[in-house]
Parts: structure tokens; sequence; C-alpha cells
């Protein structure tokens, strides 16, 4: 048996028979695990509160938007960045620097391009001062059980996305960690083959002869998170990451994702990924509670989502054909988007107040329908009137009024989001701001002097009145 | 498909080679081994020669027979061999000991900013005697002079491409270093030198370019009123130019055509073809550079037998390294004690800085007076006005030039490895033919001196119009004549702002080129006249000519003062310009 050699070959950790145990060890383990960046006047955290254990045993996804902080939380568990507060613990010992019991699986493979897939396979071992020889046969047999026998002497840039992504899982699997941490390692790769792989290294792992004795995946796929995961652990990314919630995946391993349970899960999760899974309020009650909320609304506690007035529109006319209802996640899967391609658009949406999220589906409100269905000229007043709802962009807008001359310098926008995000999101934030003001013809944008600038028509009844 | 299980035939992709090869040596191996054979002997050959004994006394006289100039080239390659290796021996520790340690690079980078700008000839004079000091009576300390020369012309440009590949490293692959727990040695090896082996390669080259400059002003000086000469091209050429033997100047020249050429050719190509391996990029890239030399090298099979003869001494150095410890950081930082770091540090730093320079301000007070400033500041006009003159001119003349030549795939085929060549031909070579013509014309030397300066600096401005001009995308020129857009408007519109990063950097080159060249361009000699421009280059000269050291000091400080205002106030603000506005 491959993996008896495998093991053999390197007696440091003794393998019980079957590799995966269900003793439920805990190997890793965070306690009130908080981590911050530096902001303008404070530290602006990214992660909060976070208390997770990831036991022997079990695959754990770690599921959320952009921005919720779940590749951090990985990278705190495989000690490549330090917490801010609280503990991050292998086998009951703090991490101290790099966790020696993870190895991890990358997004964009990081495979070195000088080095051949042998060479690249042999890196783990080699940082671990295992001999030449013998490194040299456990990382041919890592090779073949992970189906790349052939390659060994290729280039990492002459094989397709798959076969790299493979190399990878070699390099990562060959110094049999304890925990295989793997950060998103199918999202740069084509659907068929993200499939083709996911379902080989679950057989694997279901074999029980999977070298490691635990996996934690950081995905922003939903339907991949069910069908790998024994535990899927949400975060929220408002106002920082937090764990929202945590759903036990009972089902019965190959998953058909054909079944009811399965899209159920399915649909659990997707509710609570957009935010919205305790109020269920239907569309026509939707609007009072909404109005309240709107006084509330700050460029502080309602960033803009990232989305550009094409998309958004683009979005709103697709919801239109279908007669003003899509469910969300199967507008997702029709248009072959990832959910952090659709939800900032759900969001700009929500925020315009031309579409209201109900339940699993999202329905298109009356201005989003006239929205949708309108010309250029009339879009952008449509869209003019919707976009005060924007926090930021009613902020510039009713600064630049107040200043005589109605311009503004970008930098005083900037520093006054700079108290609650970090410079890249401000960047963000300021861009989109921009990119909807423009299309509205509320402000102009000027890219030299960085200024901002009441547009014309709108300066002159500033003026007259 | 399913993850295989079986392990039929394990060791059968590793094992092939060799093995049953090595009866079919072929003449591709012959000749590698042959010419690795000749190199050897050239090198133990020539080498001897440095460590004759010499003394100061003895009256210097270069032998201009041309059946001297192979051995005077090959002594002037081996300086220049030598030079690189140091530079490149310098570029890892610094560049290291500055991306590493967060207190260090607080000097060492802004320190590295003005060593680039202090003009190398200026201090030649102190490290001939300073080197001649450490090796008393022997050849040796005037060959580690020349050596220091061309290095210091080289290294900080090399540094500086090698520190910023080092402080831009992907961040997985940082990740992956960490988190597959390399050790140091590991991490510096397998990830990043490869990363930024393109980087210093290409540097390399143009840096070893600008070096036969340097090789050729610092074989034959005049140091303390004493003539110093080592056996090479440069001095050969400048013991031509003392005679007045212009027959023999143009051997030297054409020597220096083939040496130029011949390193290019043997050296540098194979060797940026080899480098095509480190791009980090994903997938196979359709243009790479191709070597003659690396494909007859790569045919033969010495690069297998050498990699099974070198393995095990790398294994062995990869054990060795081990003792410097695992790439990890620790996660947690005592903030107190690191401030205490800080503070000590900054002390002693600030403190050596500032004794430093009260015993140098008290060292020119007691010789000169600090009045010694003023000559400089007052020359250094002179020689800003014939720098900006002449990055105006080359503008005017090379930027058209450039463009034709980059809008045509053709012309820059043919056009490119020559301006390459040009850039890197030493200019103060031509300027004997040069000084003739001045004196044939009646030429001043006030305004020739800037041609001179140009000789050199100019192709700069050549090669990166050609390169700009390259960049601009097709589809863009098609738009253009498309919507009928010639003439000026098709200049301003798309041609200035397609070509403006590069010519900055062009220009910047150039401009800091010309600086240096000021030093012996505006004072030159041909078969016993001397002509001397006013200028703060001919300054310069005359103190290192009469070892006045006050002078140099004061000279070189106030050119250092000019460059670098000349960067922060003109080119760094193109460039930022050029980085906001026009990048493609």
């Amino acid at each position: 048996m491959v993996l008896n050699a495998l093991r053999g070959l390197r007696a440091t950790t003794p393998a019980p028979a079957n590799s995966r145990p269900v003793d439920g060890d805990v190997l890793l383990e965070t306690v009130g695990l908080t981590k911050s960046y530096a902001g303008a006047d404070r530290e602006l955290p990214v992660l909060s509160g976070i208390d997770l254990q990831v036991r022997a045993g079990e695959v754990v996804a770690l599921l959320g938007k952009s921005g919720s902080g779940k590749s951090t939380l990985l990278r705190c568990l495989a000690g490549l960045v330090p917490a801010s507060s609280g503990t991050v613990a292998y086998k009951g010992t703090p991490l101290t620097g790099a966790n020696p019991g993870t190895a991890m699986v990358f997004q964009t493979f990081a495979l070195l391009p000088w080095l051949t897939v042998q060479q690249n396979v042999e890196l783990g071992l080699e940082a671990k001062g295992v001999g030449a020889a013998e490194r040299a046969d456990a990382a041919r047999q890592a090779i073949d059980l992970i189906g790349l026998d052939g390659f060994e002497s290729a280039y990492p840039k002459e094989l397709s996305g798959g076969m790299r992504q493979r190399v990878g899982f070699a390099r990562a699997l060959v110094v049999e960690p304890d925990v295989l941490m793997m950060d998103e390692p199918f999202s740069a790769l084509d659907v068929l083959t993200a499939e083709n792989l996911r379902g080989e290294l679950m057989e694997l792992w279901e074999s029980g002869q999977f070298p490691t004795r635990a996996i934690v995946l950081v995905t922003h796929n939903i339907e991949e998170a069910v069908l790998m995961a024994d535990r899927i652990v949400v975060l929220g990314a408002r106002p920082y990451g937090t764990i929202r919630e945590v759903f036990e995946v009972g089902l019965d391993r190959p998953r058909d994702r054909d079944s009811a349970a399965f899209e159920d899960l399915i649909d659990r999760v997707y509710r609570t990924m957009t935010g919205r899974q305790k109020e269920g309020r239907t569309p026509g009650r939707a609007e009072a509670p909404e109005a309240v909320e709107l006084e509330k609304r700050t460029p502080a506690n309602t960033p803009l989502p990232t989305a550009s007035v094409d998309g958004i529109a683009g979005l709103a006319e697709m919801i239109a054909h279908r007669d003003g209802r899509a469910d969300l996640a199967d507008l997702a899967d029709d248009l072959g988007l990832e959910v952090d391609d659709v939800l900032p658009l759900v969001d700009a949406l929500d925020l315009l107040g031309f579409a209201r999220v109900h339940g699993d589906d999202l329905l298109l409100t009356d201005t989003g329908t006239a929205f949708a269905g309108a010309d250029v000229q009339r879009s952008k007043t449509i869209f003019a009137a919707a976009a005060q709802h924007a926090p930021l962009v009613r902020l510039i807008v009713s600064s630049l009024r107040q200043n005589p001359d109605g311009t503004l310098r970008a930098g005083f926008f900037r520093d006054v989001l700079a108290h609650h995000f970090t410079s890249e999101q401000v960047a963000r934030q300021l861009e989109t701001a921009t990119d909807w003001g423009r299309y509205a013809e509320l402000y102009s944008y000027d890219a030299e002097p960085q200024e901002y600038r009441l547009d014309d028509s709108d300066a002159d009844s500033v003026h007259g009145g | 498909m399913s993850f295989r299980t079986d392990t039929q035939h394990p060791e059968r992709a590793a094992r092939t080679p060799l093995t049953g090869r090595l009866s079919q040596f072929s003449w591709v191996d012959a000749a590698v081994a042959a010419a690795v054979l000749v190199l050897l002997y050239a090198v133990l050959r020539v080498g001897q020669g440095t460590t004759v004994a010499f003394s100061t006394h003895d009256n210097v006289k270069v032998d201009t027979d041309p059946s001297q100039l192979p051995y005077d080239a090959a002594r002037s390659l081996l300086r220049m061999f030598v030079a690189l290796a140091l530079s490149v021996a310098f570029t890892f520790g610094y560049a290291y000991a500055a991306a590493k340690s967060r207190r260090l690079e607080r000097i060492l980078i802004p320190a590295l900013d003005i060593l680039q700008s202090v003009p190398v000839l200026g201090f030649l004079t102190v490290a001939v005697t300073g080197f001649i000091a450490l090796f008393p009576g022997s050849m040796l300390g005037l060959e580690c002079a020349s050596i220091f020369a061309i290095f210091t012309s080289q290294a900080w440009n090399m540094t500086f491409g090698f520190y910023y590949s080092l402080t831009s490293l992907p961040r997985e692959l940082d990740e992956l270093s960490r988190s597959f727990g390399f050790t140091r040695w590991m991490r510096f090896w397998k990830v990043e030198v490869p990363a930024g082996m393109i980087g210093l390669v290409w540097n390399g080259m143009m840096s070893f370019g600008g070096g036969w400059f340097f090789l050729v002003a610092s074989e034959a000086i005049s140091v303390n009123n004493q003539q110093y000469a080592l056996p090479g091209v440069g001095s050969y050429a400048g013991a031509a130019i003392t005679d007045g033997d212009l027959g023999r100047v143009g051997w030297a020249i054409l020597t220096m055509a083939v040496m130029v050429i011949g390193v290019n050719f043997l050296f540098w190509r194979p060797l940026t073809a080899w480098a095509e391996k480190f791009k980090n990029e994903q997938s196979e890239a359709t243009e790479v550079q191709r070597s003659v030399v690396l494909d007859f090298l790569r045919r033969s099979h010495w690069p297998q037998l050498l990699g099974r003869v070198l393995r095990p001494v790398g294994r062995g150095l990869g054990r060795a390294g081990r003792l410097l410890g695992t790439d990890d950081r620790p996660l947690t930082v005592d903030p107190a004690r690191r401030r205490t770091g800080d503070v000590v540090f900054t002390l002693v730093a600030g403190g050596l800085i500032l004794w430093g320079l009260t015993d140098l301000g008290r060292y020119l007070y007691d010789r000169t007076g600090l009045g010694v400033f003023g000559e400089p500041l007052l020359l250094g006009l002179a020689t800003l006005t014939r720098v900006l003159i002449l990055v105006a001119l080359a503008t005017v003349v090379w930027v058209p030039i450039g463009v034709k030549i980059g809008f045509s795939p053709r012309l820059t085929r043919i056009a490119q490895p020559v301006v390459q060549v040009l850039a890197s031909f030493p200019a103060n070579f031509l300027f004997p033919l040069a000084v003739w013509f001045f004196l044939k014309t009646g030429l001043s030397i006030n305004i020739g001196g800037t041609l001179l300066m140009a000789l050199g600096a100019q192709w700069y401005i050549l090669f990166n119009s050609i390169a700009g001009a390259m960049a601009i995308p097709t589809d863009l020129r098609e738009a253009m004549d498309d919507l009928g857009v010639v003439g000026w408007q098709r200049w301003k519109r798309l041609i200035i702002p397609g070509i403006f990063p590069s010519y900055v950097t062009g220009g910047i080159t150039a401009s800091g080129g010309a600086w240096n060249a000021s030093i012996v361009s505006e004072v030159v000699t041909f078969g016993g006249t001397t002509l001397t421009a006013t200028g703060l280059g001919a300054y310069i000269a005359k103190a290192t000519e009469s070892g006045d050291y006050p002078h140099l000091i004061a000279g070189v400080a106030v050119m250092s003062l000019y460059v670098v205002g000349l960067n922060r106030l003109l080119w760094r603000r193109l460039y930022r310009l050029a980085e906001a506005r026009y990048s493609l």
C-alpha cells in the first residue's frame, strides 16, 4: 500500500492503521481570537471574538464573502499572521511562529516556476532535512497518489491549472501535516476541473488513506462547502468578521447534490450569507422598516458594496426578464457566477431600493422595475434619486453643496472614512461612490487634483436657490 | 479518474539520463570542454600579471605595439568580470541586510540613493592611494583600485534592483516558505534569488555596459602628479592618445568593439536566455530570449555531468545552511524591547554620523576654510547647463528617430542590438577623435564638452524611446490612423504620452551618466594639447591630478548635491507623473 510505504519512510509520525481516526482530538483551537490592522486613528478589526476548534477527523469549511476575514483566520491558524489578541493553539500549545502541524494549499498554487514538479513536491521534506534519496521516493509516491505520474520532470508552466493544483496538493500531503489548510484551492480553476479535483480529493479522504487528520477549507462557494465539509463556519463581514453561524453537515458521502436535504442546507446557508435569515419579511412590508433604517444609515455602518453601475443595471434587467423575481442560488448558478460576484450586486440593488431580498428570492421593487426598463437618460434620473439612499454618495453631495465653490478634495472624504475602514477599503468605497455619482451626474471627479465637483446643472440650482 | 494507488515504476522517470549516454560523446561536448580549458588557461595566464611587482618611482611606459592588444584586452576583461563578481556578492549581502532588518533598512537605502549620485571618478584618487598603501610594491593595489572603480559603477544599480525584488516577493511565496518551514538558506537560494534573477541579470548586463567607461577611465590615471598605468585596452589607448598616434587609437577602438560585442554574444545573451526559466508567469511566453551559445551548451552533455558533480555539493551546503536557522517570524514582539532597540540603534548610528561630519568639517576648516564650497557651487551651474542642453538636444534628435525605429518591427530588430552595443561602448575612447576635430575646427571646449558628454549619454534616450514606442499597442496606432490623427496632434495625443514613462527612465540615466562623464570630458588631452572647459568636472579633474583632497571632497560633494537635486526636483516628479497618468 502506497500510504503505508509513504509513512514508513518518515518514521517521525507513527500513524495509526486508519489515517482518519474519529478520536476527535482537538488539533487546532482559537480562543477569543481578534485580528486588527492599523487604521487612521485606531485599530480596525477584521476578525473578532473567534472561538473555533478543529478536531481530528473532520473537514471544516470557513465560508464568507470577501472581506469577512476568512483567509486571515486561516493564516492565523497556520501561524503565518499574528493574532492581535486571544490565542491560537496547536494540540494545546500556543503558537509562537509558523504552525508545525499544518501545510497550506494556495489559491494561486504558489509553485516555484523554476523547479520541476518533483522538486516542488520535495520542498517540504527538504526543509525538514530528509535525505535526498528518501525524499525523492516519498515525493514520487505522493505524485503517483495524486495522479501526476508522468509529470515529474515537467515545469509548472507546462501544466494546466488542474494539474498545477495537484502539485500543490502533493506538495502539502507529502509532509503529512496533521491539518491540511486549503485557501480557496479550486477557485482559480474552471468549473469542470474544479469539480473533478474536488471529487477525487473527497474520495481519498473518505477512503481513510488521507495522510492528514483534518482539513480546513476556506471558500466563498456555498455548494463547495456543503459538498466537502462536516462543519460549515459562516463568517459575517459587518461590522467585522465574527462567526455568524455554524452548520453541522450530517449528510452521507458521497453527497447527492440533487437530494432535498442538500438543497435545503444550501438555501439555509445562502440565507445566512445574505444576512437576512431572521427577518423573513414580505416585499409589501419591507418599505416601512427600511425607511426608518434609512435615517440611521451612515457611511460607517453601511459601506457601499463594490458594484459597478453596469453590473447593477444588468442584474436588474435580468430579474425584470424573469418577471421581477429570481431565486438567488438559481440565478448565480445560471450565470455561472460565484457568490462573491453576485452578492455585491444584490447588496447594491437592496441599498438603492431597486430590489428586496425575500427568503431565497430577490424581488424587484417598482423603482427597480422602472430603472430596468428605462432608456439611458431616464435611468440616470432614477439612479440619481436612488443613489441618495447610499450614505457615502449622500455625504459627498451634501458636503459639496455646503462648499461655496462646490468642490472638495478626495482627501477630505478619505480622512472621514479612514476612521472606520482600512486604506484599501477606503479606496474601494470612494471608487464606487465616484462611479455612481458620475453616472447619476450628481458630481464629477477630476483625477489630477483629486477633486470632487458638483455637476454644473446641480451647482446652478444651488447658487440660484 | 481516481487517485492511483499502484506504483508500478516508481523509478522510471528519474533514472534515465546519462548511464547509457556517456559513450555518445559528440563534437559538441568536445568543443565545450576545449573552450572551458582555454578559458581557465587564459585566466591563469592573465591573472599572473596582476601580482607583478612595481615601484611608484618607475616611469610608466605602456607598450603600444598592436600585438600587445590581445593580452591587454584579456587583462581588461578579467578586471570587468572580477568587478562583476564582487558586485553580485555585494548585492546579495547589502540588499539582504536592507530587506531583512527594519533598522538597517532605514540607513542602507537612503545611503544607496546617495552613493548612486556620487560621481565615481571623483573618488578614484582616494581609491588608488588607499589600495596602493594596502599592497605596497605590487600591481595588485592599482588593480584593486581599477576594479573598485568599475565595481562602484555597477553595484548600486544591481543592489537596488535586488532589494526591490526581495521586498516585493509575492505574498504566497513568502507564505509557502514559512508554512513549509524552509530554512533561511533554502528561502534565499530557492525562492528569493530565483525570483529576483531576471532583474539581476538584466541589471547586471546594463551595469556591465556602463562599466566599460570606468574601466577605460581607471586604467591610466594620474594621481598626485604621479602617472599610473595598468596593462589594458584603456591604458593602451591612453598611451596612443598621448603619442597622438591615430592609427593605434583605431586599433584600440576596434579591440574595444570586439570585446563589447563578444562579451554580449558569449556571456550576456546566453545568460538572459537562461534566465527565462525564472519568469514567474503561469504560461509559456510568446516572445522569448534566444541564444545560439546557450542552445549549443544545452545540446552538449556537460550541463548534466556538471549537475551530477555539483548536486552533492549543493546538498552539503544546504545541510550546512540549516545552521542559519528556519525561516520563521515570531508572532509576538515585545514592544518595549523593540523600542529600546530602536533608540539604541538610532543613538549609535546618529552618533557615528555626527562624529564623522564634525571630523570632516574640522578637516576642511583647518585646511581651506569652509568657503571651499563656493567655487564648485558656481562651477556646477556651468556643468548643469551643459547637462540640461545635452538632454534637450538628445531628446530633440533621438526621440523622433527612436519612435520611427520602435514603430517598425523590422528596423527594431536591426537597430536594437546595435544601439545596445553603442550604449556600452565607452565614449571616452572616442574623445581623442573629437579633440582632433575641435582643434581642426577651432570649436571651443566649453561647447565641445557638451558634445563629449553626449557621446555616451545620448544612447540611453534613444534606447528608451525605441522601447517606449514598441510598447504602444498597435490597435491604438490603428485607431489614430482610422481617425486621421496625424502630425503634431498625433505626437501630442498618442506618441508623447505613450513613450513618456520610458523616456523618463532614459532621461534619468542619461543625465546621471552626463554628470559622471563631465569629469573626463571637461578636460581632454590629445598629443600634448590639453583643452580645459569651465565647469565642475574640470574642477574635480584638476583636484584629482594634484592630489588636493579638500578641493576634491568639496567638488565631489557639490556634484552629488547637484545630481540629487536634479533628480528630486525634475526627474522624480516626471517619474511620478508618468506612473500616475501615462502608464499603458
